[in-house]
């Protein structure tokens, strides 16, 4: 058991700093032109697509080295590496594993080089949880498939170029994982109609999308027409060590300890109550099992064993932590605490209050905390699927 | 970076597990009373588990903490009830604090297996800091030390006492004591309380306020290994009966309100498990940080263990409440394991502190 790192892991993780010292300024002193040189700049590092192959344009970066670059561009809150979230975490993967030559040529360089937006088109009305159930259709005809039907939740949709849609192909199937296929659609198609629904923090970030009688080419299908259920597991077991988040909950759980500082609870200082400091020795502890789970997690990967599902175990927590911090601040600055940005009253910029809005998108996306419980409790556990 | 164990860490897993299941199985443990099974002592001597944290030049193995943190997550599986833990906190705060003089005398003694101690620091039960001692230093010490622990096993007591501000550990013969036993929840772990007429220690030391607290520390840390062993054998036992039990006509582990508790005590499990691995790394590899990852281990695992000590009953429904089935030895650890060495609420209060506020 040992903390340390090989020198050419220091090495790496002097050279992320160095980086950083030269190209991050304040975020006071990021101009217009900012965020397009970043991009470019990491580019250039091939820290985007860092753990991707290199002959795809990746960094080819190692288990350890990942984890490093994650938490040092988390410690400098450094801004994202690319412009498609969605493009870095999953379709560029899952395009690598299962594409053809030709859909690496052609997708693969536009996501490292954040020209295209992509978004996920998995949930529909009646099936979010229950994934496979799905229902919209694509229907083979000659040289493309006609698509008809609805998804929902789409994050991103309003302004993304391109979605990987999960698909039926086959209606009578004897397992509902059977007869999805996976399809690769630019946004402007005709007969994609986009509808942003507004979230209860009031923003627009996700949409229904309408099909009706789109037409997509079969050279846009991403592996085998059916098998579309595999392409979808392995995008979402692609995320990896949990290290960069663990390092942003803690910058939270200081900003939380500065605002206790400066609270007063009818008149006393809320750093001096009882309740409080447990609650703030509860989330450091939840955050520092994180980070020495995610640790645990990654010395089995880099020893070779197989991971089962112990991700979710930080997947949890996270979501607990997401709703819990900030439910703690606003409940701790009292009336002060609901008010939204634009009060004279609000504090912290209304921040607490508007992020207290806002965890849906990290404890629902990817899986409710309930289907996080039923993988560990089925998977792990051994114990029967209801 | 590597946070696993070593080959030969496992082999000493394998090694513990072994005779935990052949040796020790819960229906030998069940016929303890607090004294000392000699013959099961004995073998975790020579085996070298008693010696595994002394050093070399004291007839020990020179081994870590780290390395003791396989044994008592193996022995806290089938809740060992030999010393272990007392035994590992005398040999630490001797490695510690004592003089060369009292090193090369008691820590070979220890390392053998031939002097086994039970444990006295705190004479309030809440209080687990220098102000928490209050027996007299001196000569010959007079008065009383509750909470003594493994008091009917020990051939030797090691007793925290105060002059002033000034802190002292005193080795004093168990035969001397004054010891009488006290019934307790959880039988695994006895207590006594010492009742001392003027007894001359057969020797004495200085300890720093600093070096309390890493005992404390070191003690706080060696209840959660063994917890994580004895919650890992509840999951575990919990999970078996919901596979196997039916009731309106399915095992009763695939409803959700019993398979999502079964999953969120894995959760609670690997993470106090990661903090108390870090923690027991920390005591030798890390001290500095050792407060503040002992603290965050123990407040987690005192609430989440006992939660884990309830459901694993509850779960069971009636049979769980019974005396004959096993879940209920658990519950009983978990109620000691959330009180010893400070409770949940005291330590997060404490890495508040330690984190700046």
């Amino acid at each position: 058991m040992d903390f340390d790192f090989t020198p050419e892991e220091q090495a790496f993780r002097a050279e992320v700093r160095d980086f950083l010292a030269e190209n991050l300024p304040p975020p006071a002193e990021r101009g217009r032109g900012f965020m397009a040189e970043w991009l470019h700049k990491v580019r250039d590092k091939r820290w985007v697509g860092f753990s991707w192959p290199e002959e795809y344009g990746g960094g080819a970066g190692s288990l350890t080295e990942q984890a490093i670059l994650k938490e040092e561009m988390a410690l400098a809150r450094a801004p994202a590496l690319g412009t498609s979230f969605m493009g870095l975490a999953w379709v560029g993967p899952g395009i690598i594993q299962y594409g053809t030559g030709e859909q690496k040529q052609r997708f693969i360089p536009d996501i490292l080089d954040s020209k295209v937006n992509w978004c996920t088109g998995y949930s529909e009305p009646n099936h979010g949880s229950d994934l496979a159930a799905i229902q919209t259709k694509a229907e083979r005809v000659g040289d493309h498939y006609v698509v008809n039907g609805q998804k929902i939740w789409t994050t991103g949709a309003p302004w993304a170029d391109w979605i990987i849609l999960l698909t039926r192909t086959e209606f009578e199937v004897e397992r509902k994982h059977d007869g999805i296929t996976c399809l690769l659609v630019p946004m402007d198609s005709p007969g994609i109609e986009v509808r942003p629904i507004e979230n209860m923090a009031g923003d627009r970030n996700f949409a229904e999308v309408f099909f009706t009688d789109v037409e997509v080419p079969v050279e846009n299908r991403l592996g085998e027409e059916g098998k579309g259920w595999a392409v979808t597991i392995s995008a979402l077991a692609n995320e990896r060590s949990s290290i960069g988040e663990v390092t942003q909950m803690f910058a939270k759980l200081e900003s939380l300890k500065n605002l206790v500082r400066s609270t007063a609870r009818q008149g006393k200082p809320a750093a001096d109550d009882p309740a409080v400091r447990r609650r703030l020795g509860e989330f450091e502890a939840k955050i520092a099992a994180m980070k020495y789970n995610g640790l645990r997690y990654l010395t089995k990967q880099l020893r070779g064993e197989p991971l089962s599902s112990e991700t979710s175990v930080n997947k949890l927590h996270r979501a607990s932590l997401e709703v819990e911090m900030d439910d703690f601040a606003v409940e701790l600055t009292g009336l002060a605490g609901v008010q939204l940005p634009g009060s004279d009253e609000a504090v912290d910029g209304g921040r607490w209050a508007r992020s207290s809005l806002g965890w849906p998108s990290v404890v629902i996306g990817g899986g409710t905390p309930n289907i996080q419980r039923n993988i560990i409790a089925e998977r792990i556990l051994g114990l029967p699927k209801d | 970076m590597d946070f696993g164990f070593s080959e030969e860490q496992n082999l000493l897993r394998e090694q513990v597990l072994r005779f935990m299941t052949d040796a020790c199985p819960l229906s030998v443990v069940r016929t303890q009373n607090g004294g000392l099974p000699r013959e099961l002592w004995q073998q975790a001597a020579d085996l070298g588990w008693l010696a595994l944290i002394v050093p070399e030049a004291h007839g020990g193995v020179g081994l870590k903490w780290i390395d003791l943190a396989v044994v008592l997550e193996e022995s806290g599986r089938g809740l060992s009830p030999l010393p272990i833990v007392s035994q590992a906190l005398a040999a630490t705060a001797i490695r510690r604090s004592a003089s060369d003089d009292v090193k090369g005398e008691w820590l070979p003694r220890i390392a053998a297996g031939e002097a086994v101690f039970g444990i006295g620091l705190f004479d309030d039960p809440t209080w687990i800091d220098a102000e928490g001692i209050r027996l007299a230093s001196g000569p010959k010490l007079t008065g009383a030390k509750p909470f003594v622990s493994d008091a009917a096993a020990a051939t030797h007591l090691l007793l925290a006492t105060r002059t002033g501000e000034d802190l002292h550990l005193a080795i004093v013969e168990a035969s001397d004591a004054g010891l009488s036993a006290q019934p307790g929840i959880d039988r695994t772990k006895p207590f006594g309380t010492a009742t001392l007429d003027g007894v001359a220690p057969q020797a004495a030391f200085p300890i720093s306020t600093d070096d309390l607290a890493f005992l404390t520390d070191c003690g706080a840390v060696a209840v959660t290994l063994e917890a994580i062993g004895a919650a890992e054998a509840v999951l575990s036992l919990t999970t078996e009966y919901a596979k196997n039990r039916i009731q309106f006509d399915n095992p009763i582990g695939k409803y959700q309100g019993v398979k999502h508790r079964l999953a969120d005590m894995f959760v609670d499990i690997e993470s106090f498990k990661s903090l108390a691995y870090y923690a027991a790394w920390a005591i030798d590899d890390a001290p500095d940080e050792l407060p503040r990852a002992a603290s965050l281990a123990k407040a987690y695992a005192s609430d989440a263990f006992a939660g884990i000590g309830v459901d694993g009953v509850g779960l069971h429904g009636a049979i769980g409440f019974t005396a004959e089935y096993d879940a209920q030895l658990y519950l009983k650890r978990s109620k000691w394991v959330r009180s010893a060495f400070g409770d949940a609420d005291y330590h997060y209060q404490r890495a508040a502190s330690l984190g700046g506020l």
